[in-house]
């Protein structure tokens, strides 16, 4: 049984719905009343079909979305921090120390190394270039991307390559929760394999993890257990 | 998370008189930015965002509402702490804006000193603060030159003679030249080329981040907002219509007006 | 001699007194210009109008007058100055820097030093020392208000950068009691050491800008300068032709065809008084390939020391 010291996460009546104004105000509900409780050492996987609303809901918990309604709270240097409310310093605050993500689609600032992107979030927390650099190195290798594209912006990779700046850069900060967006969609299985460890050491020093986990064989490994987001769609 | 607020808006405007009626160029703005924060103002042409960025920065009186700074120095028996720009000195204000305040103009020209050499451009904030060794400002100036990314030979060189990215980037250097804690930019990389704004942009970015500073950065460019700034207000016809997280507002907006801007970007 | 046509001095009493009012306002705060109401002159703007209505505000029946420009009497400014003032005055004119009560001077203080019985009047033609810097005079009555002086010296920086050194050698920029930056007129850098601490009061005025400004007695004034590059006066490796002074500013005068040049004190009244006093000088013209190699005096010297 879990206790609420280990909450790491929360969501209360979450809810998110799209205006398009410039569709004469068109509505499209995503979903609606979803709590969540994410604990240290959990890995929750988002279920449902495509279109159900996984990616906003990870969105909203990152920040990146607002909510429409409810909340969505952090455990934040020993205290809860709402980022629904939080001014946006705070919610950069969290991101930097508490919450990693790994988007399904890099978008990182042009013309800076693969290195440094991976580097970055430790330059961030205060770690000195060179370490920070030398532990992108071990990430990167780890991942099974060649040394000599470390150097090079990533907008000319593959998307597996893409996709595995993505996971270092997201996962290389050691944080204490982390959001997951297909982080194996474009992998082989070689790689998958890699992602599946890294996901499981992560899980094993008491990270919460919220993921979207296309392959059903990389969901089984890593996730503890599932969450339907379709079941939360609002019918129109 | 506490820290002290470096500048705060409060309710800010500016009105002029158009066939005997007064019309706001901007209105009711209000936001506390911290050190260390970028906030990018975005909006088109007639939006009021350069009106805004001047009443930010003193160069015009409020109308409405005020804006205050947070003085660090001392200086006689002028007060410290945060300031109600509209009250200080005169004098104050001019000595604030030549050392813990920046101002980067759109056109470098406006923002340089063309009949005086590179070197003496970037020196001369050392010297109106009394700076008076030769080599000194000399191994200043080749130091910034370094910093961003300008051939170090050009230092006697007239700022005509640069081209229109090396101009900026002297302008950038001779505002950091006093370490402040704030710059102002308007529209820094606008009527550039594109690899050269890209270029300036990235040494934008770079500062900012090894420099700590807090800046409000007045753009029509939601890329350049993007990759500078936390936050954004978005501005029409002097209003704020939505203002918060960069890429929250960027990815997820909520008025009409930052919806239709957005989707207006056109991606290559 | 004296034209009663004209008010004494030609200046009604009204003028003297106004403008006697803003000289007291120019003493009180040195190096700080006073506009005051210029007056149309006999004579062209760019001739000492400045000048002139300042000594016609203060010279009194007892007064002695002594005129310069560029050091000499003679020349044709200062005699039609002293002209002037002889007809609308009848006051006593002289040559001699030591009998004059009343200095008045275009572009250089005489070289012998002046008690505090002497007024010394400069002839200024462009009163602003930022004028070329910084074009908007608004902007220049606040940079002097606010005592921001940074791009003078921003000025001075790009003379070393692009010239390897300060190369004005006139109308250099001096600050006056450490608190106002002042133009001390064309009078040639060698003449600045003087203004200091000197017992006399100088007076500065500039007609056609319709400013003025003072130094009282026995005030700091400082030129500018880097503290790795200090500021020097010029000197001369020749002694004066006539008199052999070498402590005094030559005047430099191509004699002939060949460029041969004489070298001449330029205070023509302090040469006339070391030659009463028996000095003499070399008599010669230096030719020019001469001046290029070795120096007039002492030529034994240098061939000593480039043994």
């Amino acid at each position: 049984m879990t206790t609420l010291m280990n909450l790491a996460l929360e969501t209360t009546s979450l809810s998110k719905t799209f205006t398009l104004h410039g569709r004469g105000g068109l509505q499209l509900p995503v979903f609606s009343g979803i709590d969540l409780a994410v604990h240290a050492g959990e890995c929750l996987a988002l279920t449902g079909h495509s279109g159900s609303g996984k990616s906003s809901l990870l969105r909203c918990l990152y920040g990146n979305y607002g909510a429409t309604g409810g909340d969505v709270r952090i455990q934040h240097q020993g205290e809860w921090v709402s980022l629904s409310k939080a001014e946006p310093r705070d919610v950069y605050d969290v991101r930097r120390r508490t919450m990693g993500y790994v988007s399904q689609f890099l978008r990182v600032i042009p013309r800076v190394s693969t290195l440094d992107i991976v580097a970055d979030p430790l330059r961030r927390l205060g770690v000195s270039a060179e370490e920070a650099r030398a532990r992108a190195a071990q990430w990167l290798q780890r991942l099974n991307l060649h040394e000599h594209l470390w150097h090079l912006p990533p907008a000319t990779f593959s998307g597996g390559e893409q996709q595995r700046v993505n996971i270092a850069h997201g996962m290389i900060a050691d944080s204490p929760v982390l959001l997951l967006d297909e982080p194996t969609a474009s992998l082989d299985a070689d790689n998958r394999r890699v992602v599946v460890e890294l996901i499981q050491a992560a899980r094993a020093k008491g990270c919460a993890i919220v993921g979207i986990f296309h392959d059903d064989e990389v969901r089984n490994a890593v996730a503890t257990r599932c969450f339907d987001v379709e079941q939360f769609k609002n019918p129109l | 998370m506490k820290s002290q607020v470096l500048l705060s808006a409060r309710q800010v405007g500016k009105s002029f008189v158009h066939q005997g009626q007064p019309r706001w160029a901007c209105r009711g703005v209000s936001f506390d930015l911290y050190p260390g924060e970028v906030l990018a103002v975005v909006g088109e042409s007639g939006s009021g965002k350069s009106t805004l960025l001047r009443l930010l920065a003193a160069r015009h009186a409020c109308d409405e509402g005020s804006v205050h700074y947070d003085v660090q120095t001392e200086s006689g028996n002028e007060p410290t702490g945060m300031v109600n720009l509209a009250g200080m000195s005169e004098a104050r204000l001019r000595w604030l804006a030549r050392t813990d305040w920046g101002f980067v103009e759109q056109h470098a020209r406006d923002g340089l000193r063309m009949n005086v050499s590179g070197g003496a451009n970037i020196g001369e904030r050392l010297m109106a603060l009394g700076a008076r060794h030769y080599e000194n400002l000399r191994g200043e100036a080749i130091a910034w030159m370094q910093r961003v990314e300008l051939d170090t030979g050009r230092i006697d060189d007239l700022p005509a003679t640069y081209s229109g990215g090396m101009q900026q980037r002297l302008q950038i250097a001779r505002n950091l030249v006093t370490h402040p804690r704030l710059v102002f930019m308007d529209e820094p990389t606008t009527g550039l080329d594109v690899s050269v704004q890209a270029r300036l942009l990235d040494l934008l970015r770079e500062l900012v981040d090894e420099l700590q500073l807090a800046a409000v950065v007045v753009t029509h460019d939601l890329a350049v907002a993007r990759l500078l700034a936390q936050r954004m207000l978005v501005m029409k016809d002097g209003c704020v219509v939505e203002q918060g997280l960069t890429d929250r507002l960027l990815d997820d907006p909520q008025h009409p007006y930052t919806q239709l801007l957005v989707s207006s970007v056109l991606t290559p | 001699m004296i034209d009663s046509n004209y008010n004494f001095a030609f200046l009604d009493e009204r003028t003297k007194k106004r403008i006697r009012r803003a000289l007291l306002k120019a003493v009180a705060v040195p190096g700080y210009q006073v506009p005051f109401g210029s007056r149309e002159m006999p004579f062209a703007y760019g001739w000492g109008t400045g000048g002139v209505q300042i000594t016609a505000s203060i010279i009194g029946r007892a007064d002695v007058l002594k005129v310069i420009d560029q050091g000499a009497d003679d020349t044709t400014n200062a005699v039609n100055i002293r002209r002037f003032f002889a007809l609308t005055t009848g006051v006593k004119t002289t040559e001699k820097t030591a009998e004059a009560t009343l200095i008045q001077t275009r572009h250089r203080i005489p070289e012998l030093p002046l008690t505090a019985s002497q007024i010394l009047i400069y002839q200024v033609p462009l009163p602003e020392p930022l004028t070329k810097l910084e074009p908007s005079r608004q902007e220049t009555i606040k940079m002097h208000a606010l005592s921001e002086y940074g791009l003078m010296h921003v000025r001075l920086y790009e003379d070393i950068a692009q010239l390897g050194a300060i190369t004005r050698a006139y109308d250099y920029p001096v600050m006056v009691n450490e608190r106002y930056l002042m133009s001390p007129s064309p009078i040639p850098k060698f003449d600045n050491p003087k203004m200091h601490m000197n017992p006399a009061l100088q007076l500065f005025g500039a007609g056609r800008e319709k400013r003025l400004y003072a130094i009282p007695p026995y005030t700091p004034v400082r030129s500018l300068d880097f503290e790795d590059h200090p500021f020097e006066i010029q000197r001369w490796d020749h002694a004066c032709a006539l008199c052999g002074s070498v402590d005094s500013y030559l005047d430099e005068m191509i004699v002939d065809d060949e460029g041969s040049r004489l070298f001449v004190c330029s205070d023509s009244d302090y040469c006339e008084e070391r030659r009463d006093a028996g000095h003499v000088g070399g008599q010669q013209a230096v030719h020019l390939h001469d001046a290029l190699a070795t120096p007039v005096i002492n030529s034994t010297t240098t061939l000593q020391e480039a043994a």
